[in-house]
């Protein structure tokens, strides 16, 4: 429940996984959101025993069914930007081998696997599956800002106000989609939004 | 010979114009009647005398004027040139490639001393005369792969190469076809490629990755790639573009033979020797429209490519709405005779408009 089959896209947009038990002394799991399914999915005692879980309830509701998991250690964390710094210090004491599990919206597993990769775990270490919100972090080209869970095409940067449409094309480097002003060669003409996927 | 530069804007009053000779060494991209994406690669050993194949970096009328323009890119936009801490190696490569090439193929214009690490370089053009040592980065005034991009007309892209993949991780991007380095910068070759349509299907990156992967030093390799743009503006860039898109709106049949440009790439790729990377420098040439229609080889062949190029490519070259009016422009330059083999203009064998 609560998967989204995302529409077959261009190579740059990112293909979500399934969160499976790896074998490993530690894990690190990042659950935002309905994300909480899929570590319940996969969860067993002896997995969350040697399981750091860091939860982003976003107004969902599964903290005491997660916690019920007695993970290693468990931290609720009102929004990703501000669980940022305890996500650092953890990956700070990262051994190699440490497996990491990332699941809710396309915007949080972006930002987080960049994370990961700064401290040089590598790619495989780290399992994605989307979750929840369809909402996508977005990149106006044109000032640069970044506007987070945008669900409609097109949408106002949050910046600059320009009115910008939605595009695949995604940047791993910034975790975010590209946005460019819809109206560029008709100034005023912006079409009613719509659901990005309807 | 002596190339008298011009002194012109490309933006504002767009003062950029080509004199004959630039007209007729234009690289006219079309070798046939009708255009279809393709991995068009040839070697990069020189070309017909005065043409811009010729030479590895060619340097024209437009150089200094170019240069200036990319300043000023800089100056508002300093994005436009990145490199992640691991290219620093591969941008000493392409400063030592681009002034050992300029010294040799213009020596007139570009002069280059060195005694071990102790290089001075010369160029006159631009009146730089500066001694530095070589991997040095503290005696340049910029990083090394931006302090020769200021001073080389063209992009550059800076592709390191591991995992069987290239990877675009520096650049000097200010004159681009409407991609943006700042946000490509760390893809690989099929991320960057992505938003074009129609050649991934046709497998054209997997071939290009292929070949480019396999470049070896001292055997450089080029293509031309094309599209359009209204005035000649060298800076159409995504991060402009809520300014510039509008100027396509502007076209009329009045002013359609001077405002509507073919903009050409000139494609090359050269191994880098120390980094292992490759260097991926896109030249761009741009001409009006009535200047093409004094080759009349060209005029007849422009007519027929745009008249037939699937919608989906007009689209995304971003001309679709404007292909009507560029066709009863272009419609005017066809006799229906048929047209030579090949790029060059051949005004000595083809047989003038008779129309």
């Amino acid at each position: 429940m609560s998967k989204f089959e995302f529409p077959k896209s261009i190579a740059s947009r990112p293909v979500w996984g399934t969160l499976e038990v790896r074998p490993g002394e530690h894990h690190l799991m990042i659950a935002e959101a309905e994300g909480a399914e899929a570590i319940l999915d996969i969860a067993t005692p002896d997995l969350m025993a040697k399981t750091h879980l860091i939860y982003i309830p976003k107004g969902a509701d599964y903290v005491e069914r997660l916690q019920a998991l007695k993970p290693a250690q468990f931290y609720e964390g009102p929004s990703y930007e501000a669980s940022l710094q305890r996500i650092r210090r953890v990956l700070e004491d990262a051994h190699m081998g440490l497996q990491v599990y990332l699941t809710g919206s396309e915007g949080m597993m972006g930002q987080a696997m960049n994370e990961v990769m700064a401290v040089g775990l590598p790619h495989t270490a780290i399992q994605t599956e989307h979750r929840g919100s369809v909402a996508r972090r977005m990149q106006c080209v044109h000032c640069k800002g970044i506007t987070e869970d945008v669900v409609v095409d097109p949408f106002v940067c949050a910046h600059c106000g320009l009115n910008l449409f939605v595009r695949d094309h995604y940047s791993r480097r910034l975790a975010a989609y590209q946005g460019v002003r819809v109206d560029a060669e008709d100034h005023g003409n912006v079409p009613e939004p719509k659901g990005i996927y309807e | 010979m002596t190339i008298q530069f011009n002194d012109e804007s490309f933006r504002d009053d767009y003062t950029f114009h080509n004199s004959d000779w630039a007209i007729k060494r234009f690289p006219f991209p079309f070798h046939e009647d009708s255009y279809m994406y393709s991995v068009n690669m040839e070697q990069h050993r020189g070309g017909p005398e005065g043409s811009v194949y010729e030479m590895r970096f060619d340097v024209d009328e437009h150089y200094v004027s170019e240069m200036k323009d990319r300043a000023m890119v800089l100056d508002q936009d300093p994005l436009r040139c990145q490199s992640l801490p691991h290219m620093t190696l591969a941008g000493w490569d392409l400063l030592e490639l681009i002034m050992v090439s300029k010294s040799e193929d213009y020596p007139d214009l570009f002069e280059l001393h060195r005694n071990g690490n102790q290089w001075r370089w010369i160029n006159k053009p631009l009146g730089i005369d500066h001694s530095f040592t070589f991997m040095d980065e503290t005696t340049l005034p910029y990083g090394p792969m931006e302090y020769i991009t200021r001073q080389a007309q063209g992009d550059f892209a800076v592709l390191d190469q591991r995992d069987e993949m290239l990877w675009m991780d520096a650049g000097m991007v200010t004159t681009q076809a409407d991609w943006s380095l700042d946000f490509d910068i760390g893809m690989n070759f099929f991320e960057w490629h992505a938003p074009v349509p129609k050649a991934h299907e046709m497998g054209i990156f997997q071939r290009a990755l292929k070949f480019l992967l396999n470049i070896q030093q001292g055997a450089p390799a080029r293509r031309l790639n094309w599209t359009m743009t209204v005035n000649p503006l060298l800076d159409t860039s995504p991060e402009n573009y809520h300014k510039w898109g509008i100027q396509k709106t502007t076209l009329t049949a009045q002013n359609i033979a001077h405002k509507q440009h073919l903009r050409v790439e000139l494609q090359t790729f050269f191994r880098l020797p120390r980094s292992n990377a490759l260097v991926f420098p896109i030249r761009c040439y741009l001409c009006s429209f009535q200047d093409l229609m004094t080759v009349p080889k060209w005029g007849r062949r422009l007519h027929r490519v745009i008249r037939d190029l699937p919608e989906e490519l007009a689209t995304y070259k971003g001309f679709i709405d404007n292909r009507p009016m560029m066709l009863g422009y272009l419609s005017k330059f066809d006799d229906g005779l048929p047209t030579s083999p090949g790029i060059w203009p051949d005004l000595e064998s083809e047989p003038p408009l008779s129309k």
